[in-house]
């Protein structure tokens, strides 16, 4: 009984993604009537700032191998917990150090997370958790089957952060946990270089993707951030063909931005694209696939060819600013 | 050094896909496939550290008799010989159950490292490598975009989130999750094309109790996504009339300009 939701940290650090998670367990607890607590692997002074939340206990997990990250430390540690808690779900953010050591939890269950999940959904004993497939062009309902705990993860924005319920003190509990030799040995994370493009604080952002087709025709997206007033930026698959360097990327390994406008130039709008982008207020879309998921977000959209429209838009915009 | 690469084989990225009646799953018959993306990098990578540092590349795929189209490619592509663990249904399995049978196939051949793509472009469970490293008691890491495995251990570059990475010590035998785009891939050779008729392909039907075990998720029905936003479709099909509405809406509406 009862749900257990995963806090996320670095070196001590929150990451804010978990806030995510907390709400999202508190939403699934209020539905189906079962007490949230939390838990926290290695960092003992982030428990106390998880207490604040509306929560039934925070479990604090100790172990000195819990000082940094590594999949096999922490796949035992949270193991630990969660047979010792015995919860019917663990709710986690769909985050890349999720991705890195959650399943390996699970399989210890002999099971698999219901994974990157955007929404749930509560009918009486009915659970239904809403992931993304094929890239985003459809979404499955998903039912949890056989004994729990169930895994669920979330995709950051599915839940609001801010809506975490804070509530009275929640009670910590100090948890020495046994956790073997981590075979895996990590360095220190690192920035690859000082980011020289800081596209967060942009008001107006064009973004070019697959269907620019040639480092050549980047020049149309170019001249259309110049008429605008704005900045270039890419998808993917333009900065891992070096078109565009990496400091432009948007995107889950890219910045995350929030622009008033932004403009999506053959992007198709895989989930790690949309992570980054899709919080700006407007969002133009312009692609030749009408069934793209770019247009799920977009507040307008052009179907048809690009190096048809992008021209176009350039010269209308000279003349409405002119 | 001996690598298993797993491969799977997925519906052509610009496919128009169309939902069964069941709405369960896709219609597959006149769809195209391809290889799933970062599942061409694993191979990629593991190509190179061959011709580094010496060895074998053994390709695995589970799926149809479909799917030898992507192992032959794989093959012509410089990769040994092959694994084919046929079936209809293991398609769908679970990411733990998929991982279960392919343990079993690969398990006897002691590989040095078993390398995949992050996650398949059809269901995106990007769990299936990480629980079969849990299985056959493998240290791994994920999303990789660099590998030095000249030493006696393996040294891996992770991607973490917003830009930051991080370097991983493991040894050997390991697997390890790739991701895409980190490298140039080639292309098949018409010599290579020639050379992988005479390679071997071993077909291995999976154990029925372990493809039959209860599956802990399942799919209740797929649909089209609801959207979040209501788009307004500009030049009704007219790209250059699109463009000129678009720019009009973005100063009265968007008051952007």
């Amino acid at each position: 009984m009862g749900i257990l939701v995963f806090i996320e940290h670095k070196s001590g650090v929150l990451n804010r993604t978990s806030l995510e998670a907390i709400a999202a367990a508190q939403k699934l607890g209020g539905d189906i009537g079962q007490k949230v607590s939390a838990v926290v692997l290695g960092a003992p002074s982030l428990a106390n700032e998880i207490a604040a939340y509306d929560l039934e206990k925070v479990i604090s997990a100790k172990n000195e191998k819990l000082k940094e990250y590594t999949p096999d430390a922490y796949a035992d540690a949270l193991e630990k917990v969660i047979r010792a808690t015995t919860p019917e779900y663990v709710i986690m953010s769909h985050t890349y150090q999720a991705r890195d050591f959650a399943p390996k939890v699970a399989a210890r269950f002999a099971k698999g997370l219901i994974g990157d999940c955007i929404r749930m959904n509560v009918e009486g004993e009915k659970r239904v958790f809403t992931r993304r497939i094929f890239l985003g062009k459809l979404d499955a309902d998903v039912v949890s089957e056989g004994e729990p705990p169930t895994f669920v993860t979330f995709q950051s924005g599915a839940f609001r952060g801010d809506q975490a319920r804070k509530g009275s003190t929640a009670q910590i509990e100090e948890k020495p946990v046994d956790v073997g030799e981590a075979r895996m040995k990590p360095e220190a994370p690192f920035q690859e270089a000082k980011q020289a493009v800081d596209l967060s604080k942009a008001d107006i952002i064009i973004a070019v993707g697959r269907g620019i087709k040639s480092k050549d025709n980047l020049a149309l997206a170019q001249k259309l951030a110049e008429a605008i007033g704005g900045d270039l930026a890419a998808s993917r698959p333009i900065c891992d063909a070096e078109w565009l360097p990496i400091d432009r990327q948007i995107g889950s390994s890219g910045q995350t931005v929030a622009p008033k406008l932004y403009i999506a130039i053959g992007i198709s709008g895989a989930i790690q694209h949309l992570v980054g982008m899709k919080n700006s207020q407007t969002i133009v879309a312009i692609n030749k696939d009408p069934e793209a998921p770019i247009f799920d977000i977009a507040d307008y959209g052009i179907v048809g060819d690009l190096f048809e429209a992008v021209p176009v838009l350039t010269e209308e915009i000279k003349k409405l600013k002119g | 050094m001996k690598i298993l690469v797993l491969m799977k084989q997925v519906a052509n990225k610009d496919a128009i896909l169309r939902i069964n009646k069941d709405f369960t799953w896709i219609e597959e018959a006149d769809l195209s496939f391809e290889v799933n993306e970062s599942d061409g990098y694993a191979l990629e990578e593991s190509l190179r550290i061959k011709e580094k540092v010496g060895g074998e590349v053994v390709v695995v795929s589970m799926g149809p008799q479909r799917a030898k189209s992507v192992i032959k490619d794989a093959l012509a592509r410089g990769a040994d010989r092959a694994i084919h663990v046929v079936g209809d249904k293991v398609v769908h399995l679970s990411p733990f159950a998929a991982a279960s049978v392919l343990a079993e196939a690969i398990r006897d051949e002691n590989a040095d490292l078993v390398m995949t793509g992050l996650q398949s472009d059809d269901y995106g469970y990007a769990q299936t490598g990480v629980i079969l490293a849990e299985i056959l008691g493998l240290p791994h890491a994920t999303i990789v975009i660099e590998i030095d495995a000249s030493g006696d251990q393996l040294r891996v570059k992770r991607e973490l989130e917003s830009g930051w990475y991080q370097w991983y010590t493991m040894p050997k035998p390991a697997l390890l999750t790739i991701q895409s785009g980190i490298s140039q891939i080639r292309y098949a050779t018409l010599k290579g094309i020639m050379a992988a008729k005479k390679k071997e392909i071993k077909e291995v039907t999976p154990n029925a109790e372990t493809v039959g075990k209860p599956s802990h998720q399942r799919i209740e029905k797929i649909y089209l996504p609801q959207k979040s936003k209501q788009t307004q479709f500009l030049g009704n099909g007219d790209a250059k009339k699109g463009a000129i509405e678009l720019a009009e809406k973005l100063r009265t509406e968007a008051r952007v300009i």
